[in-house]
Protein backbone atom coordinates (compact mmCIF):
# COMPACT_ATOMS: atom_id res chain seq x y z
CA UNK A 1 0.00 0.00 0.00
CA UNK A 2 1.30 3.42 -0.90
CA UNK A 3 2.10 5.87 1.84
CA UNK A 4 -0.48 8.57 2.44
CA UNK A 5 0.09 11.77 0.45
CA UNK A 6 1.11 13.71 3.58
CA UNK A 7 4.17 11.56 4.06
CA UNK A 8 5.35 11.67 0.43
CA UNK A 9 8.42 13.75 -0.33
CA UNK A 10 8.52 16.25 -3.16
CA UNK A 11 11.48 17.13 -5.34
CA UNK A 12 12.49 20.78 -5.85
CA UNK A 13 10.84 20.53 -9.28
CA UNK A 14 7.39 19.63 -7.97
CA UNK A 15 5.92 23.00 -8.98
CA UNK A 16 7.31 22.60 -12.49
CA UNK A 17 5.67 19.18 -12.79
CA UNK A 18 2.32 20.50 -11.63
CA UNK A 19 2.53 23.45 -14.01
CA UNK A 20 3.38 21.11 -16.90
CA UNK A 21 0.24 19.06 -16.19
CA UNK A 22 2.05 15.97 -14.91
CA UNK A 23 0.21 13.02 -13.41
CA UNK A 24 1.92 12.58 -10.06
CA UNK A 25 2.09 9.20 -8.37
CA UNK A 26 3.69 7.79 -5.22
CA UNK A 27 7.03 6.15 -6.00
CA UNK A 28 9.52 4.93 -3.39
CA UNK A 29 8.18 7.45 -0.87
CA UNK A 30 8.19 10.35 -3.32
CA UNK A 31 5.49 12.06 -5.30
CA UNK A 32 6.85 11.73 -8.83
CA UNK A 33 5.61 12.53 -12.34
CA UNK A 34 4.60 9.34 -14.17
CA UNK A 35 3.75 11.22 -17.36
CA UNK A 36 3.04 14.71 -18.72
CA UNK A 37 1.37 14.46 -22.14
CA UNK A 38 1.60 10.70 -22.56
CA UNK A 39 4.05 7.84 -22.15
CA UNK A 40 4.37 7.12 -25.85
CA UNK A 41 5.10 10.71 -26.86
CA UNK A 42 7.67 11.04 -24.11
CA UNK A 43 9.23 7.69 -25.02
CA UNK A 44 9.46 8.80 -28.63
CA UNK A 45 10.99 12.17 -27.68
CA UNK A 46 13.83 10.35 -25.92
CA UNK A 47 14.37 7.85 -28.76
CA UNK A 48 14.44 10.49 -31.50
CA UNK A 49 15.16 13.89 -29.95
CA UNK A 50 15.68 14.81 -26.29
CA UNK A 51 13.68 14.15 -23.14
CA UNK A 52 14.30 15.18 -19.56
CA UNK A 53 13.52 13.27 -16.37
CA UNK A 54 13.47 14.56 -12.82
CA UNK A 55 15.24 11.79 -10.91
CA UNK A 56 15.86 13.82 -7.78
CA UNK A 57 14.39 10.99 -5.72
CA UNK A 58 17.63 9.07 -6.28
CA UNK A 59 20.18 9.24 -3.47
CA UNK A 60 23.89 10.00 -3.35
CA UNK A 61 26.62 8.74 -1.05
CA UNK A 62 29.96 10.49 -0.97
CA UNK A 63 33.04 8.45 -0.10
CA UNK A 64 36.31 10.25 0.46
CA UNK A 65 39.63 9.76 2.17
CA UNK A 66 42.96 8.07 1.72
CA UNK A 67 41.38 4.64 1.48
CA UNK A 68 38.09 5.59 -0.21
CA UNK A 69 38.88 3.32 -3.16
CA UNK A 70 39.67 0.48 -0.76
CA UNK A 71 36.32 0.80 0.99
CA UNK A 72 34.39 0.91 -2.29
CA UNK A 73 36.39 -2.03 -3.61
CA UNK A 74 35.16 -4.00 -0.60
CA UNK A 75 31.52 -2.90 -1.10
CA UNK A 76 31.02 -2.75 -4.86
CA UNK A 77 31.15 -5.72 -7.22
CA UNK A 78 33.13 -4.05 -9.99
CA UNK A 79 36.83 -3.17 -10.01
CA UNK A 80 36.68 0.30 -8.51
CA UNK A 81 40.42 0.84 -8.96
CA UNK A 82 39.87 0.80 -12.71
CA UNK A 83 37.72 3.96 -12.59
CA UNK A 84 39.86 6.85 -13.80
CA UNK A 85 39.49 10.30 -12.26
CA UNK A 86 36.40 11.74 -13.89
CA UNK A 87 35.19 8.24 -14.75
CA UNK A 88 31.96 6.36 -14.00
CA UNK A 89 31.27 2.70 -13.37
CA UNK A 90 28.24 0.47 -12.85
CA UNK A 91 28.23 -2.17 -10.13
CA UNK A 92 26.01 -4.00 -7.68
CA UNK A 93 26.13 -3.95 -3.90
CA UNK A 94 25.86 -7.48 -2.49
CA UNK A 95 25.33 -9.14 0.84
CA UNK A 96 27.68 -11.92 1.94
CA UNK A 97 25.33 -14.48 0.36
CA UNK A 98 25.44 -12.61 -2.98
CA UNK A 99 21.88 -11.23 -2.69
CA UNK A 100 21.71 -7.84 -4.40
CA UNK A 101 21.16 -4.85 -2.12
CA UNK A 102 21.24 -2.28 -4.92
CA UNK A 103 22.64 -1.49 -8.34
CA UNK A 104 24.61 1.72 -8.57
CA UNK A 105 26.67 4.11 -10.64
CA UNK A 106 29.83 5.39 -8.97
CA UNK A 107 31.64 8.50 -10.18
CA UNK A 108 35.26 9.15 -9.32
CA UNK A 109 35.45 12.90 -8.81
CA UNK A 110 39.11 12.81 -7.72
CA UNK A 111 41.71 10.23 -6.74
CA UNK A 112 40.29 9.90 -3.21
CA UNK A 113 36.77 11.21 -3.78
CA UNK A 114 33.76 9.24 -5.08
CA UNK A 115 30.04 9.82 -5.47
CA UNK A 116 27.70 6.82 -5.67
CA UNK A 117 24.10 7.18 -6.89
CA UNK A 118 21.55 4.95 -5.16
CA UNK A 119 17.98 3.90 -5.89
CA UNK A 120 15.54 5.95 -3.80
CA UNK A 121 13.96 2.96 -2.06
CA UNK A 122 17.37 1.56 -1.09
CA UNK A 123 19.19 4.75 -0.18
CA UNK A 124 18.82 4.53 3.59
CA UNK A 125 19.86 0.87 3.67
CA UNK A 126 22.77 1.46 1.30
CA UNK A 127 24.08 4.33 3.37
CA UNK A 128 23.87 2.30 6.58
CA UNK A 129 25.70 -0.55 4.82
CA UNK A 130 28.43 1.82 3.63
CA UNK A 131 28.74 3.39 7.08
CA UNK A 132 28.85 0.02 8.84
CA UNK A 133 31.83 -1.11 6.78
CA UNK A 134 33.66 2.21 6.68
CA UNK A 135 35.24 1.65 10.11
CA UNK A 136 37.81 -0.76 8.68
CA UNK A 137 39.09 1.88 6.25
CA UNK A 138 40.59 5.33 6.35
CA UNK A 139 37.58 6.80 4.57
CA UNK A 140 34.50 8.87 5.36
CA UNK A 141 31.06 8.24 3.95
CA UNK A 142 28.55 11.08 3.85
CA UNK A 143 24.87 10.93 3.02
CA UNK A 144 24.46 13.55 0.28
CA UNK A 145 20.92 12.72 -0.84
CA UNK A 146 19.56 16.06 0.37
CA UNK A 147 22.31 18.01 -1.36
CA UNK A 148 21.48 17.10 -4.95
CA UNK A 149 18.62 17.40 -7.35
CA UNK A 150 19.17 15.16 -10.35
CA UNK A 151 18.05 15.54 -13.96
CA UNK A 152 18.53 12.95 -16.69
CA UNK A 153 18.65 14.60 -20.13
CA UNK A 154 18.46 11.77 -22.63
CA UNK A 155 18.16 11.28 -26.35
CA UNK A 156 20.25 11.57 -29.51
CA UNK A 157 20.16 15.37 -29.37
CA UNK A 158 20.83 15.60 -25.61
CA UNK A 159 24.61 16.16 -25.70
CA UNK A 160 24.29 18.95 -28.27
CA UNK A 161 21.48 20.62 -26.32
CA UNK A 162 23.40 20.45 -23.04
CA UNK A 163 26.54 21.71 -24.76
CA UNK A 164 24.63 24.74 -26.07
CA UNK A 165 23.81 25.81 -22.47
CA UNK A 166 27.15 24.89 -20.98
CA UNK A 167 30.52 26.55 -20.45
CA UNK A 168 32.46 23.62 -21.85
CA UNK A 169 32.42 20.30 -23.66
CA UNK A 170 30.16 17.49 -22.56
CA UNK A 171 32.20 14.67 -20.97
CA UNK A 172 32.83 11.45 -22.89
CA UNK A 173 30.66 8.34 -22.35
CA UNK A 174 30.97 7.04 -18.75
CA UNK A 175 32.79 10.17 -17.66
CA UNK A 176 31.79 13.16 -15.58
CA UNK A 177 33.03 16.70 -15.02
CA UNK A 178 32.14 19.94 -13.34
CA UNK A 179 30.37 22.44 -15.62
CA UNK A 180 28.26 25.55 -15.42
CA UNK A 181 24.99 25.16 -17.23
CA UNK A 182 22.44 27.96 -17.53
CA UNK A 183 24.53 29.82 -14.95
CA UNK A 184 24.42 26.98 -12.43
CA UNK A 185 27.49 24.94 -11.45
CA UNK A 186 26.86 21.21 -11.49
CA UNK A 187 28.27 17.75 -12.06
CA UNK A 188 27.60 16.59 -15.64
CA UNK A 189 27.75 12.80 -16.11
CA UNK A 190 27.57 11.04 -19.48
CA UNK A 191 25.40 8.22 -18.17
CA UNK A 192 21.74 7.26 -18.30
CA UNK A 193 19.06 4.62 -18.11
CA UNK A 194 17.34 4.82 -21.49
CA UNK A 195 19.69 3.20 -24.00
CA UNK A 196 20.14 6.59 -25.67
CA UNK A 197 23.03 9.00 -25.48
CA UNK A 198 22.62 11.65 -22.82
CA UNK A 199 23.72 13.05 -19.50
CA UNK A 200 22.71 13.08 -15.89
CA UNK A 201 23.05 16.37 -14.04
CA UNK A 202 23.66 16.65 -10.28
CA UNK A 203 22.58 20.08 -9.13
CA UNK A 204 22.12 22.17 -6.00
CA UNK A 205 18.38 21.60 -5.26
CA UNK A 206 17.71 25.31 -4.83
CA UNK A 207 18.91 26.02 -8.35
CA UNK A 208 17.40 23.01 -10.09
CA UNK A 209 14.23 24.84 -11.22
CA UNK A 210 16.33 27.39 -13.08
CA UNK A 211 18.15 24.57 -14.92
CA UNK A 212 14.86 22.81 -15.68
CA UNK A 213 13.45 26.01 -17.19
CA UNK A 214 16.53 26.54 -19.35
CA UNK A 215 16.38 22.97 -20.65
CA UNK A 216 12.66 23.26 -21.46
CA UNK A 217 13.36 26.56 -23.19
CA UNK A 218 16.10 24.87 -25.24
CA UNK A 219 13.65 22.18 -26.39
CA UNK A 220 13.92 19.26 -23.97
CA UNK A 221 10.61 17.38 -23.55
CA UNK A 222 9.67 16.65 -19.91
CA UNK A 223 9.33 12.88 -19.52
CA UNK A 224 8.00 10.87 -16.60
CA UNK A 225 8.72 7.60 -14.86
CA UNK A 226 6.30 5.81 -17.21
CA UNK A 227 8.50 6.32 -20.26
CA UNK A 228 11.63 5.85 -18.17
CA UNK A 229 10.37 2.32 -17.52
CA UNK A 230 9.46 1.50 -21.15
CA UNK A 231 12.79 2.93 -22.37
CA UNK A 232 14.92 0.97 -19.92
CA UNK A 233 13.02 -2.27 -20.48
CA UNK A 234 13.43 -2.07 -24.28
CA UNK A 235 17.18 -2.06 -23.75
CA UNK A 236 17.01 -4.62 -20.89
CA UNK A 237 18.42 -2.51 -18.07
CA UNK A 238 17.30 -4.18 -14.83
CA UNK A 239 15.18 -2.28 -12.33
CA UNK A 240 15.77 -2.81 -8.63
CA UNK A 241 12.60 -4.03 -6.95
CA UNK A 242 11.44 -5.68 -10.17
CA UNK A 243 14.36 -7.57 -11.68
CA UNK A 244 16.84 -7.25 -8.84
CA UNK A 245 16.40 -8.12 -5.17
CA UNK A 246 18.19 -9.73 -2.25
CA UNK A 247 16.58 -13.05 -3.28
CA UNK A 248 18.90 -13.45 -6.25
CA UNK A 249 22.52 -12.74 -7.01
CA UNK A 250 24.21 -10.93 -9.90
CA UNK A 251 24.98 -14.11 -11.87
CA UNK A 252 21.27 -15.00 -11.87
CA UNK A 253 20.52 -11.38 -12.84
CA UNK A 254 22.87 -11.65 -15.86
CA UNK A 255 25.10 -9.01 -14.23
CA UNK A 256 28.18 -11.20 -14.00
CA UNK A 257 29.94 -8.74 -16.32
CA UNK A 258 30.11 -6.13 -13.55
CA UNK A 259 31.38 -8.57 -10.89
CA UNK A 260 35.12 -8.91 -10.44
CA UNK A 261 35.39 -11.57 -7.73
CA UNK A 262 39.20 -11.24 -7.58
CA UNK A 263 38.72 -7.88 -5.83
CA UNK A 264 37.28 -9.67 -2.78
CA UNK A 265 34.11 -7.59 -2.52
CA UNK A 266 31.48 -8.60 0.02
CA UNK A 267 29.57 -11.44 -1.59
CA UNK A 268 32.39 -12.30 -4.03
CA UNK A 269 32.76 -15.84 -2.70
CA UNK A 270 29.06 -16.57 -3.19
CA UNK A 271 29.17 -14.99 -6.64
CA UNK A 272 32.27 -17.02 -7.57
CA UNK A 273 30.57 -20.25 -6.45
CA UNK A 274 27.48 -19.53 -8.56
CA UNK A 275 29.56 -18.52 -11.56
CA UNK A 276 31.62 -21.70 -11.21
CA UNK A 277 28.75 -24.11 -10.58
CA UNK A 278 26.32 -22.38 -12.92
CA UNK A 279 23.10 -20.71 -11.77
CA UNK A 280 19.81 -22.59 -11.67
CA UNK A 281 17.98 -19.70 -13.32
CA UNK A 282 18.86 -16.53 -15.20
CA UNK A 283 17.21 -13.26 -16.12
CA UNK A 284 16.43 -13.22 -19.84
CA UNK A 285 14.55 -10.81 -22.10
CA UNK A 286 11.66 -11.97 -24.25
CA UNK A 287 9.01 -10.69 -26.62
CA UNK A 288 5.40 -11.83 -26.84
CA UNK A 289 4.50 -13.52 -30.10
CA UNK A 290 0.90 -12.41 -30.62
CA UNK A 291 -1.44 -10.41 -28.41
CA UNK A 292 -1.05 -9.75 -24.70
CA UNK A 293 1.19 -7.78 -22.38
CA UNK A 294 3.28 -9.58 -19.79
CA UNK A 295 3.42 -8.03 -16.33
CA UNK A 296 5.57 -8.34 -13.23
CA UNK A 297 4.63 -11.48 -11.32
CA UNK A 298 3.22 -13.47 -14.26
CA UNK A 299 4.36 -17.11 -13.93
CA UNK A 300 6.20 -18.78 -16.79
CA UNK A 301 4.70 -22.17 -17.62
CA UNK A 302 7.14 -24.90 -16.56
CA UNK A 303 9.06 -22.64 -14.17
CA UNK A 304 10.14 -19.07 -13.95
CA UNK A 305 8.65 -15.68 -13.35
CA UNK A 306 8.24 -12.40 -15.21
CA UNK A 307 9.89 -9.58 -13.24
CA UNK A 308 9.21 -6.73 -15.69
CA UNK A 309 6.74 -6.45 -18.53
CA UNK A 310 5.14 -3.78 -20.63
CA UNK A 311 3.94 -2.86 -24.09
CA UNK A 312 7.01 -1.70 -26.02
CA UNK A 313 6.26 1.65 -27.66
CA UNK A 314 9.13 1.18 -30.14
CA UNK A 315 8.37 -2.43 -31.11
CA UNK A 316 4.58 -2.39 -30.72
CA UNK A 317 4.52 -5.74 -28.89
CA UNK A 318 4.53 -6.97 -25.32
CA UNK A 319 8.06 -7.34 -23.94
CA UNK A 320 9.57 -8.34 -20.65
CA UNK A 321 12.29 -9.94 -18.63
CA UNK A 322 11.88 -13.17 -16.71
CA UNK A 323 13.91 -15.44 -14.50
CA UNK A 324 13.95 -18.71 -16.43
CA UNK A 325 15.48 -22.14 -15.80
CA UNK A 326 18.95 -21.82 -17.30
CA UNK A 327 18.33 -24.39 -20.04
CA UNK A 328 15.54 -22.18 -21.38
CA UNK A 329 17.44 -18.89 -21.60
CA UNK A 330 18.98 -19.48 -25.03
CA UNK A 331 17.75 -16.83 -27.53
CA UNK A 332 15.05 -18.33 -29.74
CA UNK A 333 13.63 -20.57 -26.99
CA UNK A 334 9.84 -20.50 -26.98
CA UNK A 335 8.17 -19.95 -23.62
CA UNK A 336 4.59 -19.68 -22.40
CA UNK A 337 3.54 -17.05 -19.93
CA UNK A 338 0.46 -17.18 -17.78
CA UNK A 339 -0.96 -13.67 -18.10
CA UNK A 340 -3.81 -13.66 -15.59
CA UNK A 341 -5.07 -17.05 -16.68
CA UNK A 342 -4.43 -16.65 -20.42
CA UNK A 343 -1.44 -18.41 -21.92
CA UNK A 344 0.66 -16.09 -24.07
CA UNK A 345 3.50 -17.25 -26.30
CA UNK A 346 6.89 -15.66 -25.88
CA UNK A 347 10.30 -15.97 -27.51
CA UNK A 348 13.53 -15.50 -25.56
CA UNK A 349 15.72 -12.84 -27.19
CA UNK A 350 19.22 -11.49 -26.99
CA UNK A 351 19.55 -8.15 -25.28
CA UNK A 352 18.82 -5.41 -26.11
CA UNK A 353 15.27 -5.95 -27.35
CA UNK A 354 15.44 -2.59 -29.11
CA UNK A 355 18.39 -1.06 -30.90
CA UNK A 356 18.66 1.76 -33.43
CA UNK A 357 19.76 -0.64 -36.20
CA UNK A 358 16.77 -2.95 -35.65
CA UNK B 1 -10.45 13.71 -26.44
CA UNK B 2 -8.55 16.19 -24.36
CA UNK B 3 -11.49 17.71 -22.45
CA UNK B 4 -13.61 15.86 -19.93
CA UNK B 5 -17.12 15.11 -21.17
CA UNK B 6 -20.04 13.03 -19.95
CA UNK B 7 -22.95 12.77 -22.41
CA UNK B 8 -26.44 13.25 -21.06
CA UNK B 9 -27.95 10.27 -22.87
CA UNK B 10 -25.83 7.70 -21.01
CA UNK B 11 -26.15 5.88 -17.71
CA UNK B 12 -23.11 5.60 -15.47
CA UNK B 13 -21.67 2.98 -13.15
CA UNK B 14 -19.50 3.91 -10.13
CA UNK B 15 -16.58 1.92 -11.59
CA UNK B 16 -16.50 4.54 -14.39
CA UNK B 17 -18.31 2.56 -17.05
CA UNK B 18 -21.17 3.81 -19.18
CA UNK B 19 -24.21 2.12 -20.72
CA UNK B 20 -26.31 3.35 -23.63
CA UNK B 21 -29.67 1.61 -23.32
CA UNK B 22 -31.64 1.04 -26.51
CA UNK B 23 -34.75 -1.10 -25.95
CA UNK B 24 -33.62 -4.53 -24.75
CA UNK B 25 -30.01 -3.91 -25.70
CA UNK B 26 -27.29 -1.84 -24.11
CA UNK B 27 -23.85 -0.75 -25.31
CA UNK B 28 -20.95 -0.47 -22.82
CA UNK B 29 -17.75 1.48 -22.66
CA UNK B 30 -15.56 3.33 -20.16
CA UNK B 31 -15.94 6.97 -19.24
CA UNK B 32 -13.66 9.89 -20.05
CA UNK B 33 -12.51 9.81 -16.43
CA UNK B 34 -11.60 6.11 -16.65
CA UNK B 35 -9.54 6.50 -19.82
CA UNK B 36 -7.83 9.59 -18.41
CA UNK B 37 -6.86 7.69 -15.26
CA UNK B 38 -5.55 4.79 -17.32
CA UNK B 39 -3.51 6.82 -19.73
CA UNK B 40 -2.84 5.58 -23.23
CA UNK B 41 -4.71 2.34 -23.81
CA UNK B 42 -2.54 -0.19 -25.62
CA UNK B 43 -4.54 -3.39 -25.36
CA UNK B 44 -8.16 -4.45 -25.10
CA UNK B 45 -9.05 -8.09 -24.87
CA UNK B 46 -12.78 -8.45 -25.55
CA UNK B 47 -14.87 -11.37 -24.32
CA UNK B 48 -16.56 -13.61 -26.87
CA UNK B 49 -20.05 -13.01 -28.25
CA UNK B 50 -22.46 -15.16 -26.25
CA UNK B 51 -20.64 -14.64 -22.94
CA UNK B 52 -22.89 -13.77 -20.00
CA UNK B 53 -22.01 -10.62 -18.09
CA UNK B 54 -23.19 -9.71 -14.60
CA UNK B 55 -23.81 -6.22 -13.29
CA UNK B 56 -20.93 -4.99 -11.10
CA UNK B 57 -18.64 -7.82 -12.25
CA UNK B 58 -15.59 -7.46 -14.55
CA UNK B 59 -16.16 -8.65 -18.14
CA UNK B 60 -12.95 -7.56 -19.86
CA UNK B 61 -9.54 -6.06 -19.27
CA UNK B 62 -8.11 -2.91 -20.66
CA UNK B 63 -4.40 -2.18 -20.48
CA UNK B 64 -2.46 1.01 -20.63
CA UNK B 65 1.30 1.11 -20.95
CA UNK B 66 1.55 1.08 -17.17
CA UNK B 67 -1.27 -1.00 -15.86
CA UNK B 68 -4.07 -3.48 -16.30
CA UNK B 69 -7.58 -2.54 -15.30
CA UNK B 70 -10.81 -4.50 -15.10
CA UNK B 71 -13.80 -3.26 -17.04
CA UNK B 72 -17.05 -3.69 -15.10
CA UNK B 73 -20.45 -4.50 -16.52
CA UNK B 74 -22.94 -1.77 -15.60
CA UNK B 75 -25.82 -4.16 -16.42
CA UNK B 76 -26.41 -7.93 -16.72
CA UNK B 77 -27.09 -9.87 -19.90
CA UNK B 78 -25.49 -11.71 -22.79
CA UNK B 79 -22.96 -10.23 -25.18
CA UNK B 80 -24.38 -9.90 -28.70
CA UNK B 81 -21.57 -7.86 -30.28
CA UNK B 82 -18.00 -6.83 -29.51
CA UNK B 83 -16.01 -3.97 -30.98
CA UNK B 84 -13.38 -5.89 -32.95
CA UNK B 85 -11.79 -2.66 -34.20
CA UNK B 86 -10.31 -2.11 -30.74
CA UNK B 87 -7.95 -5.04 -31.28
CA UNK B 88 -5.93 -3.05 -33.81
CA UNK B 89 -6.70 0.41 -32.54
CA UNK B 90 -7.17 0.33 -28.76
CA UNK B 91 -6.18 4.02 -28.61
CA UNK B 92 -9.68 4.80 -29.91
CA UNK B 93 -10.80 4.17 -26.31
CA UNK B 94 -8.87 7.34 -25.40
CA UNK B 95 -9.79 9.31 -28.51
CA UNK B 96 -13.51 8.61 -28.58
CA UNK B 97 -14.64 6.78 -25.42
CA UNK B 98 -18.38 7.22 -26.10
CA UNK B 99 -18.33 6.58 -29.84
CA UNK B 100 -15.82 4.45 -31.73
CA UNK B 101 -14.38 3.36 -28.37
CA UNK B 102 -17.47 1.33 -27.39
CA UNK B 103 -16.58 -2.14 -26.10
CA UNK B 104 -19.52 -4.56 -26.18
CA UNK B 105 -23.25 -4.64 -26.75
CA UNK B 106 -25.46 -6.92 -24.65
CA UNK B 107 -29.03 -8.12 -24.56
CA UNK B 108 -30.18 -7.22 -21.09
CA UNK B 109 -31.51 -9.94 -18.80
CA UNK B 110 -33.21 -7.45 -16.46
CA UNK B 111 -33.98 -4.01 -17.86
CA UNK B 112 -34.98 -2.80 -14.37
CA UNK B 113 -31.31 -2.92 -13.37
CA UNK B 114 -30.81 0.32 -15.28
CA UNK B 115 -32.70 2.18 -12.57
CA UNK B 116 -29.77 1.64 -10.21
CA UNK B 117 -27.29 3.46 -12.47
CA UNK B 118 -26.45 7.15 -12.24
CA UNK B 119 -27.47 9.78 -14.72
CA UNK B 120 -24.96 12.33 -16.00
CA UNK B 121 -25.62 14.80 -13.19
CA UNK B 122 -25.18 12.20 -10.46
CA UNK B 123 -22.04 10.77 -12.06
CA UNK B 124 -20.30 14.12 -12.55
CA UNK B 125 -21.24 14.94 -8.96
CA UNK B 126 -19.55 11.70 -7.84
CA UNK B 127 -16.33 12.75 -9.54
CA UNK B 128 -16.05 16.10 -7.85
Amino acid sequence: MAASPETLRRTPLYDRHEAAGAKLVPFAGWEMPVQYTGIRDEHQAVRTDVGMFDVSHMGQIETRGRDAAGLLQRLLSNDVRKIPEGGAQYSVLCREDGGILDDLFTYRLAEEHFLTVTNAANHRGDFDWFARHAGDFDADVVDRADDYAMLAVQGPRAPELVRSLSDGRVPARFHCCQRTLAGVPMLVCRTGYTGEDGVELLIDPDRAPQVWDALVEAGATPAGLGSRDTLRLEVCFPLYGNDLSTDRGPIEASLGWCCKEATGFIGSEAVARTREGGPREKLAPFVIDGPGIPRQGNPVVGGGEVTSGTMSPSLGVGIGMAYLPVDRTEPGTRIEIDVRGRTRDGIVKKKPLYSKEA
Amino acid sequence: MAEASYPEDLLYHPEHDWARVDGEEATFGITWYAQDQLGEVVFFDPPAVGTAVTKDEPYAEVESVKAVSDVFAPLSGEIVAVNDDLGDKPEVINDDPYGAGWMVRIRMSDTAEADALMDQAAYTQSLS
